[in-house]
């Protein structure tokens, strides 16, 4: 393979990037990313945080119980795209049978798995005051559940074969089914609540969202793809060690 | 040197093996026809004997137990074949793979899902429901227990060899079933509340054609990784 980081300068559209499809490379490279995306990710959660809890007005509807929302409209974002994501990695390591895909989809599960939970949580914490349940059957709700049992066949099939080689390729394939599957189910699950329109809660007809609140989720929203991107790749580092120790680059010479 | 089979030949012969290999062993097929019939029963003693409210529950409870009776054979589907190479041999034969796939599944099919179109009218009786609703029932089980059986597959052929297939098959499959029992238990409650019922049902037949296009692939495709 051609080195190409000899020349002088940095021009981006030299660089291999396919270099770094190799853990053996991949490696260095995602431990001197870790450090900058979580200090990043912690600094911008903080300031979001602030903007959300301390700058942002309080909602003349919904009083102080609506900032949950900072936290949770970025978790759910999250919990979705997140598990695209894993399923585009899956979908890549079937195609190019790429070892380091297969290990990216397998960290990124456990933290798209942890927002669904987040929006579950948080969404069920602002539901008491404001709905007065704990729980409906909204189609949000429904489908947010539904991709939480999503993430949880992924790992049960992992987890259940031995084979690591075999397990990265059924759960690729368990991945990319759910993933087709993801738009039919919203679909048939908001159909279903149309049906049976009884106490309807809609959250469409909020007020317009002020520009500071707006400012704060997306802040939010960054932080949270910093610290995913920080949790990621610590995950991908042990997945590589786990599988890698034996070879020889990590060994001490 | 042996006569050369047709494609349409073979995949009959493979069909029809499967149902007489599955008829062999009756109790098996039978477990899953009066599991079904035993699970509907356990409602109307689980919550109380009023016709008004049996017949609102029935198109859910004939549903969910329609789908969980067509999961609990999913495990068989390739299991035994597999266990005494026979799956080898006829992933190895120069049939496509997606085609004796498919012909397994409308083994299965024929085996769990369709007793259930006609056993379950008769359970929908004791459940007080109208004659408008038992038809609509039949024919969305119809259809929705050959989708089961074929988003099934795919949960089966990725868990073969695997321990404690029975309940991660479970885990697997049951969320992806969810649109199926929408529209299929949808259709029958709206006959139920005076609706049309063809919204529903138009819906489920897509639900099923995109079964039949995509699940034999990707069964295929996770049979393969499995005999690797």
């Amino acid at each position: 393979m051609k080195n190409m980081e000899t020349k002088t300068g940095i021009n981006w559209l030299q660089i291999n990037w396919l270099r770094y499809a190799s853990p053996k490379t991949f490696y260095p490279l995602a431990g001197k990313l870790i450090p900058w995306c979580a200090t990043c990710a912690v600094l911008l959660i903080v300031y979001g945080l602030y903007l959300g809890l301390f700058v942002a007005p309080t909602d003349f509807q919904q009083g102080e119980g609506y900032r949950i929302i900072f936290v949770h409209v970025p978790a759910a974002w999250f919990s979705m795209f997140l598990y695209l994501l894993m399923a585009m990695y899956a979908g890549l390591g079937l195609v190019l049978n790429a070892r380091l895909s297969y290990m990216m989809a397998t960290a990124i599960a456990p933290t798209g798995a942890m927002f669904t939970l987040v929006a579950l949580v948080t969404g069920s914490l602002w539901g008491k005051p404001m709905w007065g349940a704990w729980w409906v059957w909204d189609a949000r709700l429904t489908s947010e559940l539904i991709l939480l049992f999503l993430y949880i066949g992924y790992f049960s099939l992992q987890a259940a074969i031995d084979d690591k080689n075999r397990a990265d390729k059924a759960s690729a394939v368990l991945a990319l089914v759910g993933a087709i599957n993801v738009p039919i189910i919203y679909f048939s699950v908001k159909w279903w609540n149309t049906l049976h329109q009884g106490a309807s809660v809609s959250l469409m007809n909020a007020p317009a969202m002020a520009a500071v609140m707006l400012k704060g989720m997306l802040i939010m929203a960054i932080g949270f793809w910093l610290y995913s991107i920080a949790v990621i790749l610590v995950r991908v580092r042990c997945e590589i060690v786990e599988r890698d120790s034996k070879t020889t680059m990590f060994r001490q010479d | 040197m042996p006569k050369e089979l047709s494609t349409f030949s073979v995949l009959y012969r493979i069909l029809a093996r499967d149902i007489k290999v599955a008829l062999r062993r009756q109790s098996d097929v039978m477990a899953v026809f009066f599991f079904f019939i035993i699970a509907a029963s356990l409602f109307p003693l689980g919550s109380s004997a009023d016709p008004k409210l049996l017949s609102a529950m029935a198109p859910s409870v004939l549903w969910v137990t329609a789908l969980l009776s067509c999961m609990l054979s999913l495990s068989r589907m390739y299991s035994s074949d597999h266990a005494d190479g026979t799956l080898e041999q006829m992933m190895l034969s120069n049939q496509p793979t997606v085609l004796v796939v498919l012909m397994k599944i409308l083994a299965h099919w024929v085996l769990s899902g369709l007793p259930l179109v006609f056993v379950a009218p008769l359970i929908g009786l004791q459940f007080n429901l109208s004659s408008a609703e038992l038809q609509l029932l039949a024919i969305s089980l119809l259809m929705g227990t050959l989708t089961l059986s074929l988003i099934g597959s795919i949960g089966a052929a990725l868990t073969l060899g695997v321990h404690g297939t029975g309940v991660l098959i479970a885990i697997l499959v049951l969320p992806l079933y969810i649109p199926v029992l929408v529209f299929g238990a949808g259709a029958v409650n709206a006959v139920s509340i005076g609706m049309n019922p063809n919204g529903a049902l138009s819906l489920l037949g897509t639900v099923l054609a995109m079964a039949l296009v995509f699940a034999p692939l990707g069964s295929a495709a996770a049979l393969k990784i499995a005999l690797e």
